[in-house]
């Protein structure tokens, strides 16, 4: 165990599900609201040439994709960092510890 | 120079560079040739995953789909986009923290059974080659229009280079070749957008021409002239689409999902040195491949814009066929176009009523663009370099999945446990050399189904693969019996509706006759849904996962002491 305690395994592990199902939800609404189910509503509203929705399903969504992606990473590295289960820095072929090496199903 | 000695010239050049990185990057272990030895950068890991991704379908198919479809061209937009999310956020850094080589060394162990791991090698190789079949196709049909050769021999000198590289190399050698196949196929998809964008709206950027106003001094944007030539002429409305809410709503679901569970496309990940940078390498990946994507629906609209006002003239009243351009009579000989004078009046015209004349295949759209906005010859060949870019970078990812699995997954792990190294690098080399000829075949005889099958490896992806990892890693007690039959049952279920759709009843293939509205292309959602639905019944009624299996599944959820990925 990595963790000082499985008390900041557990916070840790719940802190990352919330970030995940936050942006998550961020993904399904830029996507699946926006592009698909209330589009007809939001292309009532322009964007220079664009009508909005059919903009958010055939460039926007996308956009919105990488900013995701892009939080998540800058925010899970920091996660890492608070309960020092980031890795380390030095040489990458030299793993910190060995892993566990186990055998199923043979 | 004439196109042909350009094409040549640019193409050749292409391939010389391919063979380079392959000789420089040969594999020299296992862990060379199947994760590139995991030391691969997550900036030129992104590159390559994209390059990987990217297939002839995207480069040469997709633009022209959208072109065709409108606003309902957003389910491959969003579809194969969205699922890198899914990736990046559930998937990539718990399976690179795992370590193993592959996905069905991940579903055998996670799941304690020998079982789960060869229902996975079956679906990884029956994904594969559905997909590969395509790619060796769309070699050909680039060789064919551009080097003037025959198919079959576009296609033999197609499976001569990616057998060099794949073989020799494995992952090493795959993947940096595959940045320098990324490197041409973007080239050649953006230079001739950004050209067009500025002949038609005067924006450097396609991204924001297809937006903007024509540069014909009008102050018409370009998508509303677009909506109003489709309505003159019979179209849907091409911002508004004419598939149903629902649908668009499952393709899209199964597209993302399937993404995220394509066995090549996973594996991707374990390439990188550490659990961070799988993150990060799903961030680079989805930026590289953003750039197409983003670019494809510009271009779908002003290639079609372009087509109009080519074929139906100025005043839209027909262009004289005496008149046509050079493009119209190129691609009337490879078939993909044709006139058929109805009211013999001696001029094309095109339209969605009873008034057309015209059949134009969709796939031409991206090929011909260049051609159709008269751009510079170099152009053409570059487009012609990067439609075959694509395509073999993406069948040397996939070729790679097939011989990892038969290599690795199923002879060294299920019926020859006692080969050592060196044998199981030989035996990858040959399933590979193996799997390049079936590939091949395929190629010059390509069933008539492959493009029905492309919605089955997503389909089959998204119900099988998905949901056994994501409660692989997500749910600690979850078991063997309730992941097998998760699997099963999804797999069958989406497949016997695909089957039943595509095959045995086509002609019933219509909304009428489909559940909930959901066409066999989008149903891959509900068997995902479905294996979830059981995975979890099965297992609250079996017992847990064993301890050991636990502390695994606690292990792979904190980057901490991430190794090299391993065989063992």
């Amino acid at each position: 165990m990595s963790f000082e305690s499985e008390q900041h395994a557990d916070d840790y592990w719940k802190e990352n599900i919330r970030l995940m199902l936050i942006l998550l939800g961020v993904w399904f609404v830029a996507s699946f609201c926006c592009g698909i189910l209330f589009v007809e509503q939001l292309n009532a509203i322009r964007l220079g040439g664009f009508k909005l929705g059919f903009w958010f399903a055939q460039q926007g969504s996308i956009y919105i994709f990488l900013a995701l992606i892009a939080v998540y990473v800058v925010q899970m590295n920091k996660l890492d960092r608070k309960y020092s289960v980031h890795e380390d820095d030095e040489a990458p072929e030299a793993p910190a510890q060995p892993q566990p090496v186990e055998e199923f199903g043979q | 120079m004439d196109i042909q000695t350009l094409t040549f010239l640019i193409v050749g050049a292409t391939f010389a560079l391919y063979i380079g990185i392959a000789l420089w990057a040969r594999a020299g272990s296992t862990n060379d040739f199947y994760v590139a030895g995991g030391g691969v950068h997550p900036v030129a890991n992104g590159m390559a995953t994209a390059a990987d991704w990217m297939s002839a379908a995207s480069f040469i198919s997709m633009a022209g789909l959208i072109s065709f479809m409108g606003y309902d061209g957003a389910v491959y937009l969003m579809g194969w986009t969205g699922g890198y999310v899914l990736l990046a956020l559930c998937l990539a850094p718990y399976l690179r923290k795992f370590g193993k080589f592959t996905v069905p060394a991940f579903i055998g162990d996670r799941y304690y059974s020998q079982t789960a791991r060869t229902v996975a090698v079956i679906c990884a190789i029956f994904v594969c080659f559905t997909y590969v079949a395509g790619q060796m196709r769309g070699v050909g049909v680039v060789f064919s229009r551009f080097l003037e050769v025959d198919i079959t021999w576009g296609v033999i000198i197609g499976m001569g280079i990616v057998f060099f590289y794949a073989v020799l190399g494995g992952m090493k050698g795959i993947t940096y070749t595959q940045v320098a196949q990324y490197c041409v196929l973007i080239c050649a998809y953006l230079v001739p957008a950004i050209f067009i964008s500025i002949m038609m709206t005067g924006h450097v950027i396609p991204q924001i021409g297809f937006g903007g106003e024509l540069n014909d001094g009008s102050g018409t944007y370009l998508l509303d002239k677009l909506d109003g030539l489709s309505a003159e002429l019979g179209f849907a409305e091409y911002t508004s689409g004419t598939k149903s809410t629902i649908d668009v709503f499952f393709i899209t679901a199964a597209l993302m999902v399937g993404t995220a569970g394509l066995p090549h496309v996973i594996v991707r990940f374990f390439t990188v040195p550490k659990v961070r940078d799988a993150r990060k390498s799903a961030g680079w990946a989805l930026l590289f491949i953003a750039l197409l994507y983003t670019t494809a629906p510009a271009i779908a609209t002003f290639a079609r814009v372009n087509m109009i006002d080519t074929i139906n003239g100025p005043d839209a009243q027909g262009t004289a066929y005496e008149k046509a351009p050079s493009w119209i009579g190129n691609w009337e000989s490879t078939g993909l176009i044709s006139w058929e004078d109805k009211n013999g009046d001696g001029k094309m015209f095109y339209s969605g009523d009873e008034r057309n004349e015209m059949d134009i295949d969709r796939d031409i759209m991206v090929l011909a663009n260049p051609e159709i906005a008269d751009l510079p010859a170099w152009v053409i060949a570059l487009v012609a370099a990067g439609g075959v870019a694509a395509a073999l970078s993406t069948s040397a990812g996939l070729l790679l999945v097939i011989s990892t699995s038969i290599s690795h997954d199923l002879l060294k792990r299920n019926l020859m446990p006692n080969i050592s190294e060196k044998q199981e690098l030989g035996y990858a080399r040959i399933a590979s050399a193996v799997a390049i000829c079936i590939a091949g075949y395929l190629g010059i005889n390509p069933p008539g189904f492959v493009a029905q099958v492309v919605a089955f490896a997503f389909g089959l992806a998204a119900s099988s693969f998905f949901p056994a990892i994501i409660m692989g890693i997500f749910s600690k007690r979850m078991n063997k019996e309730g992941a097998i039959a998760g699997m099963l049952s999804g797999i069958t279920f989406t497949a016997a509706y695909i089957i039943y759709f595509k095959f045995i009843n086509p002609a019933a293939n219509t909304p009428d006759n489909w559940w909930f509205g959901i066409s066999p292309e989008g149903i891959g959602t509900l068997g995902m849904l479905l294996n979830f639905a059981v995975a979890v019944g099965v297992a609250r009624m079996t017992s847990d996962a064993p301890k050991h299996v636990q502390d695994m599944v606690a292990d792979i959820r904190f980057p901490k002491g991430a190794g090299e990925a391993t065989a063992h």
